[in-house]
C-alpha cells in the first residue's frame, strides 16, 4: 500500500524550473530519503507536501487524499508532522508547554475554545508530553524556557512535538544539519528508533552517513528532476549520481 | 484552581473591597475615582488578554468602549433604569463590534493589524459624529430624558417623577460607593475569568499565537479561530467596562472612542506589565490616580509641600515642580512611562518581582529565575579600561 504518492509535480519560480515533472511514491512504514546537490528542490518539494507552496501542476496525496489546496493545519490533522531545517518552537514557553501544545492539538483539533478548564488538570496530556521529553533525553529540561536551548536540543524538542502526536507520516528536513559528530550519532539513534514504531519518515539530508545508516529507499534529485530511485546499495554505484551529486567523485 | 491562584484572588477580593480605605492615605479614597479604577481595571483586563496573551496590539479598543456606552443609555432609555440589562447588552454589544471588526483586522497581524483596529475606531468616532448622529446624538452626546419611554420600569410601575431618573439596582443608586462596589465586584468577576483563561488550554494556545504562529499551524491548529476568540472577548470587557461608565454617569459621547482613548489602555497595560495578571489592573490604576489627583494639583498646595525650605528655595522648587502637575500631568505620565519602559520593560509588575527576589535572595534562599534574570541586566557600574 503506497502512502505517500507524487505524481507529475511541477513548480516554476519565474524562469527557474524548480520541478519538473517529479513522481515519487512512499511506501508505508518506510524511511524514505531525499538527496541531492544544493538548489536541487528538495525544500521545494517538502513545502509541497505540508501546504507551504502549492504545485502548478500535478498531484500529492496521502493515504488517497488530496493534500493540494488544503491548509497547513488540516494537513497535519490528517496525520502529516514536520520538522524544519531551523527548528521551529514556541521558542518563550518551556519545554513541556511545548510539548502539551501539539498533544491538545491531536486530542482536540485545530480549534477548542477551552477556557474554562486548567491546564494543570491535564494529568493525561502532561504525562504524554513528559514521557514523550524523556524519550528524547529533555526531561530534565522540562521547565526550562525552550529558546535557550542548544540548537541540538532545540532540534530534538521539535522532533518529540511531532512525535507525540503519532503522524503517520513525518517529514524532515535536514535533520542533523549543523550538529557535532556525536549529536548527528544520538539523533540517527532516535530516528531509527522512531523507524522502529512504523513511522512513515521522509528525510531530506546532506549527510550521506547519515542516509546510508537510515534510508531504506532513496530518491535522488537534481535541478528539479528526479534522476535515480532505488535502494541504497543501489543508488551508491549508480554513475548518474556521482556525476550529479559530487562531480564524480566516490561515494 | 492552583493555591497560589486562590490566594492571587483572594488578596485581590480583599484588596479591592477594602479599597476606600487603602487608597484613603494617598487622596484617591473617594467614590468617583474608586469607581475610574474599577471600570478601567476592567478595560485593561480585556486589552490583556488580547495584548499580553497573543501580542496583537490593538490600537482601536476604545471603539468598543464607546458601543458599550451608547447601549448602555439606550438600554436605559427604552428599558429600565437598572444597570443588569444594560451591562449584560453593552457586554454583548462590544462582543458583536469585536467580531465584525476582529474578522477584518484579523487577517493582517502587527503593525498592518494595529493600523487596521486604528482605522475602524477612527472610522466608528467619525460615523458617531456625522451619519449616526441620530443613535449618538453627536457633539452633545447621548442623554437621558424624562420623557425616555423605559417600558421595563413602566411595566414594574417604577415612576421617576418629574426628576432626571439616575441608574439605580434595585432601590440602590448607582452614585457614590454603591456605584463603586457594584463596579467593584464585577471587576473581581472580570479578574477571575482571566485567570481562568491564563491557566487554560486556550490561554496556552493565545500564548503559542504570540510565540510562533507557524510552528501552531504547523502542529494542527488553527490560529484565526484563537486570535478571534480573544479579541472578542476583550472586546466583551471593553463593551462592559463601557456600560459601567454609563452606569456610573448615564451620558454617552463620542469622545470616548477617540484614538487618545485607545492609546491609554495600550499605556496602561504596558506600564503594570503586559501578559500578567495583576499588572493591567495596577496601570490602569496608576495612570488614572495621575489624571485625577496631580493634575488638581496647583501651586498652593505645592507651596504648601515645600514649606518646610528657606523661602527663595520654596519658590524656586515650586516653579519646577509645577510644570509636572495640574495641567502638566501629562508630562509626569510620560516621563514615568519611559522609565518604566526603558528599565523595566516588563512593567510594574517587573519591578515588583526584582523587588521581591532582591529581599529573597538577601534572606538566603535564592531563587533562580528572577535572579537570573536581574544578572543578565547589564551592570550599573563599571568603567571601559
Amino acid at each position: 500500500m503506497s502512502n505517500l504518492s507524487v505524481l507529475q509535480v511541477n513548480k516554476r519560480f519565474g524562469g527557474l524550473d524548480a520541478l519538473r515533472d517529479v513522481n515519487l511514491e512512499v511506501k508505508s512504514g518506510t524511511v524514505h530519503a531525499i538527496i541531492g546537490p544544493n538548489g536541487a528542490g528538495k525544500s521545494t518539494l517538502l513545502n509541497c507536501f505540508v501546504g507551504r507552496l502549492e504545485p502548478d501542476t500535478g498531484s500529492v496525496t496521502f493515504d488517497g487524499k488530496s493534500l493540494l489546496g488544503i491548509k497547513p493545519h488540516e494537513i497535519n490533522q490528517a496525520g502529516v508532522s514536520r520538522v524544519f531545517q531551523t527548528p521551529e518552537i514556541f521558542a518563550d514557553l518551556s519545554l513541556i508547554d511545548n510539548v502539551m501544545i501539539p498533544a491538545f492539538a491531536k486530542r482536540d483539533g485545530a480549534f477548542t475554545l477551552h477556557a474554562w478548564g486548567s491546564v494543570a488538570d491535564e494529568r493525561d496530556i502532561r504525562a504524554t508530553a513528559m514521557d514523550m521529553l524523556a524519550d528524547v533525553g529533555l526531561d530534565a529540561k522540562a521547565n526550562d524556557i525552550a529558546g535557550q536551548l542548544s540548537r541540538g536540543d532545540k532540534r530534538r524538542l521539535e522532533l518529540a512535538m511531532c512525535l507525540v502526536q503519532k503522524p503517520k507520516l513525518l517529514l524532515l528536513d535536514e535533520p542533523t544539519a549543523g550538529m557535532a559528530r556525536a549529536d548527528t550519532n544520538n539523533t540517527i539513534d532516535l530516528m531509527k528508533r522512531i523507524a522502529g514504531t512504523g513511522v512513515t519518515m521522509v528525510v531530506i539530508e546532506h549527510d550521506m552517513h547519515v542516509v546510508f545508516s537510515l534510508a531504506e529507499t532513496i530518491t535522488v534529485l537534481a535541478q528539479g528532476t528526479v534522476i535515480a530511485e532505488g535502494l541504497p546499495e543501489d543508488i551508491k554505484g549508480d554513475p548518474r549520481v556521482q556525476e550529479a551529486y559530487l562531480g564524480g567523485a566516490h561515494l | 484552581m492552583t493555591r497560589k491562584d486562590l490566594i492571587l484572588l483572594i488578596c485581590f477580593i480583599v484588596a479591592v473591597l477594602a479599597a476606600p480605605v487603602i487608597l484613603e492615605p494617598v487622596g484617591a479614597g473617594y467614590p468617583d475615582l474608586l469607581q475610574k479604577f474599577a471600570i478601567f481595571g476592567i478595560f485593561a483586563i480585556g486589552f490583556n488578554i488580547l495584548f499580553g496573551l497573543t501580542g496583537y496590539l490593538s490600537f482601536g479598543h476604545a471603539a468598543f468602549l464607546g458601543v458599550g456606552s451608547y447601549t448602555a443609555v439606550w438600554t436605559f432609555k427604552l428599558f429600565s433604569m437598572n444597570p443588569l440589562p444594560a451591562i449584560i447588552l453593552a457586554t454583548l454589544l462590544g462582543g458583536l463590534f469585536a467580531v465584525l471588526i476582529g474578522f477584518i483586522c484579523l487577517r493582517r497581524s502587527g503593525i498592518y493589524f494595529s493600523i487596521l483596529t486604528l482605522a475602524f475606531a477612527q472610522m466608528s468616532y467619525n460615523l458617531a459624529y456625522s451619519v449616526l448622529t441620530p443613535i449618538t446624538n453627536g457633539e452633545t452626546g447621548l442623554q437621558l430624558a424624562q420623557s425616555d419611554p423605559r417600558v421595563l420600569d413602566v411595566a414594574f410601575g417604577r415612576d421617576y417623577g418629574a426628576v432626571l431618573p439616575s441608574s439605580d439596582f434595585f432601590g440602590m443608586t448607582m452614585t457614590g460607593y454603591p456605584g463603586f462596589y457594584f463596579c467593584a465586584v464585577l471587576l473581581i468577576v472580570c479578574f477571575f475569568l482571566s485567570i481562568r483563561i491564563f491557566r487554560s488550554p486556550f490561554g496556552m494556545m493565545l500564548r503559542a499565537v504570540k510565540s510562533n504562529q507557524n510552528r501552531m499551524n504547523y502542529t494542527g491548529l488553527n490560529t484565526r479561530p484563537y486570535t478571534l476568540a480573544a479579541f472578542v472577548i476583550s472586546g466583551m470587557y471593553a463593551g462592559l467596562a463601557g456600560g459601567l461608565l454609563a452606569v456610573t454617569d448615564p451620558l454617552a459621547g463620542a469622545e470616548r472612542m477617540q484614538w487618545t482613548a485607545s492609546g491609554e489602555v495600550v499605556l496602561m497595560t504596558i506600564l503594570g506589565g503586559a501578559g500578567t495578571l495583576l499588572g493591567p489592573i495596577i496601570g490602569a490604576g496608576v495612570i488614572k490616580y495621575f489624571e485625577n489627583i496631580f493634575s488638581a494639583f496647583n501651586d498652593g498646595i505645592l507651596m504648601k509641600a515645600f514649606d518646610f525650605l528657606p523661602e527663595t528655595l520654596q519658590h524656586v522648587m515650586v516653579s519646577i515642580s509645577s510644570v509636572f502637575v495640574g495641567e502638566g500631568w501629562h508630562l509626569t505620565l510620560g516621563a514615568l512611562f519611559m522609565l518604566i519602559v526603558i528599565f523595566l520593560p516588563g512593567g510594574l509588575m517587573e519591578g515588583f518581582d526584582r523587588l521581591r527576589h532582591s529581599f529573597s535572595s538577601r534572606s538566603g534562599n535564592d531563587d533562580s529565575e528572577v535572579a537570573a534574570s536581574v544578572k543578565d541586566a547589564p551592570p550599573v557600574t563599571g568603567g571601559r579600561p
